[in-house]
């Protein structure tokens, strides 16, 4: 038997009044970590609202963690770990407060792992949440969904508006939960930097609709940019699997997402340089190419 | 936790070619003896904060060099740099040949007509 998907969403739409969030599958394996990317109002809060059944969808299909949303989230709830910047604590109660609440609530709770998180995020348990620095309340907040151990974390923007040290402490925690094959990770960024190191998969959505999704390392052997010089008064033929074509005189820019070494040997002497990209570049060049695409 | 492997972005390679480069070193000078076990592809990539995938590359193309070895729920061990037919290495083949012998059985080959069938295979290797 396979495992059930952690994640499972089928042709999900969802509309409002100025946008769509349309047609969008995608799936999450346990004990791999995806990354959710797109610029702002692409609809990745949407598609997290959706996921933690805080919006119900106008057609397709929801399952975490096997549980159909938002139908079943009471029984989803008890295993996701839901984190996102505009979380608010109650200000006028001490973060051992809070820790007290959350662990008399879920019996997972792990106190073991509180206090060691505890000591690594340096929190302080007898203050008040209200003076927390906002590094030390995105802290807060994951470490009380953390120490419940969950089996699906979901993370909004997680590392957004982080100093590079917490981004760090963050990222070493995520990866720490992941030796347990069992659980895993979504999380949407536009840091393409972070998603780049730590995820196994990527969703590049925009505009509402997905445009990309898949392993990162294929991601990563798809792309290249390769810079040609042909011989004066030579054209080069249309090419498949082209995302731009930039011809500058005898100088061509192409960026292809098939590239492979029989391209290499089709393009033949004129090869001057063949780039790889980074994820940023690989998500700018997707989400320009699909806007094209669409214009048309 | 081991950490002595270290990870930059900066660098053109990809994050999977830098960790395969660092293992080989470490193989290389000595450090990690034949026979000795890596991290586990989890543990190693928490320690480096690369996601899995990253790291499960990197291990795979190692073991298609030859240069570590993995065994199915076992984990993976540095192979025996001298090329010679360790015993890492032997099991390893042992396995695939138990692997081969239970196909030709499902597809009703007999013992000789596998045999064949790993002749030919020898010969194929040759010519390359």
């Amino acid at each position: 038997m396979t495992p059930t998907k952690h994640i499972e969403m089928l042709n999900v739409r969802k509309a409002f009044r100025f946008f769509t969030l349309e047609d969008l599958s995608l799936n999450l394996e346990p004990g791999q970590i995806m990354g959710l990317v797109g610029p702002n109002g692409a609809g990745k809060s949407t598609t997290i609202r959706l996921l933690t059944g805080l919006l119900a969808p106008d057609a397709g299909e929801i399952r975490v963690l096997g549980h159909a949303m938002p139908e079943a989230q009471a029984l989803a709830k008890r295993d996701i770990g839901f984190v996102s910047d505009e979380m608010r604590l109650f200000g006028h109660a001490t973060f051992g407060w809070h820790m007290k609440f959350i662990s008399s609530i879920y019996p997972d709770w792990d106190e073991q792992y509180a206090k060691t998180l505890v000591q690594r995020f340096g929190l302080r348990p007898e203050q008040n949440v209200s003076g927390l620095s906002s590094g030390e309340h995105v802290k807060a907040v994951l470490l009380l969904a953390l120490a419940r151990r969950p089996r699906l974390l979901i993370l909004d923007e997680p590392t957004s508006g982080l100093d590079p040290v917490a981004r760090h402490e963050l990222l070493s925690e995520f990866m720490d939960v992941l030796r347990d094959e069992n659980r895993s990770i979504l999380f949407s960024s536009h840091n393409t930097v972070d998603v780049e190191r730590i995820s196994d998969r990527i969703t590049f959505i925009d505009r509402g609709r997905l445009i990309d999704s898949s392993d990162k390392e294929d991601f990563l052997e798809r792309w290249r940019r390769i810079q040609l010089q042909l011989p004066a008064g030579a054209t080069l033929p249309d090419l498949p699997h082209l995302v731009s074509r930039v011809d500058d005189g005898q100088f061509v820019t192409l960026t292809t997402n098939r590239y492979s070494e029989d391209l290499l040997a089709f393009l033949g002497n004129g090869v001057r340089q063949v780039q790889r990209m980074n994820l940023e570049e690989i998500f700018v060049a997707n989400v320009m190419h699909h806007r094209e695409l669409r214009g048309k | 936790m081991y950490s002595g492997i270290n990870i930059s972005q900066t660098d053109a390679r990809p994050m999977y070619q830098q960790i395969m480069e660092q293992i080989r070193a470490r193989i290389a000078a000595g450090d990690w003896p034949a026979g000795k076990e890596l991290p586990s592809i989890r543990a190693l990539a928490a320690a480096l904060s690369v996601s899995v995938i990253t790291t499960k590359r990197a291990y795979l193309d190692l073991e298609n060099e030859g240069v570590i070895v993995t065994r199915h729920g076992k984990g993976s061990f540095v192979a025996d740099v001298n090329g010679l037919a360790g015993e890492l290495q032997e099991e390893k083949l042992d396995e695939h040949l138990a692997a081969a012998a239970g196909i030709g059985q499902q597809l009703g080959l007999s013992d000789e007509d596998l045999a064949a069938r790993l002749r030919r295979a020898i010969r194929n290797v040759d010519k390359k």
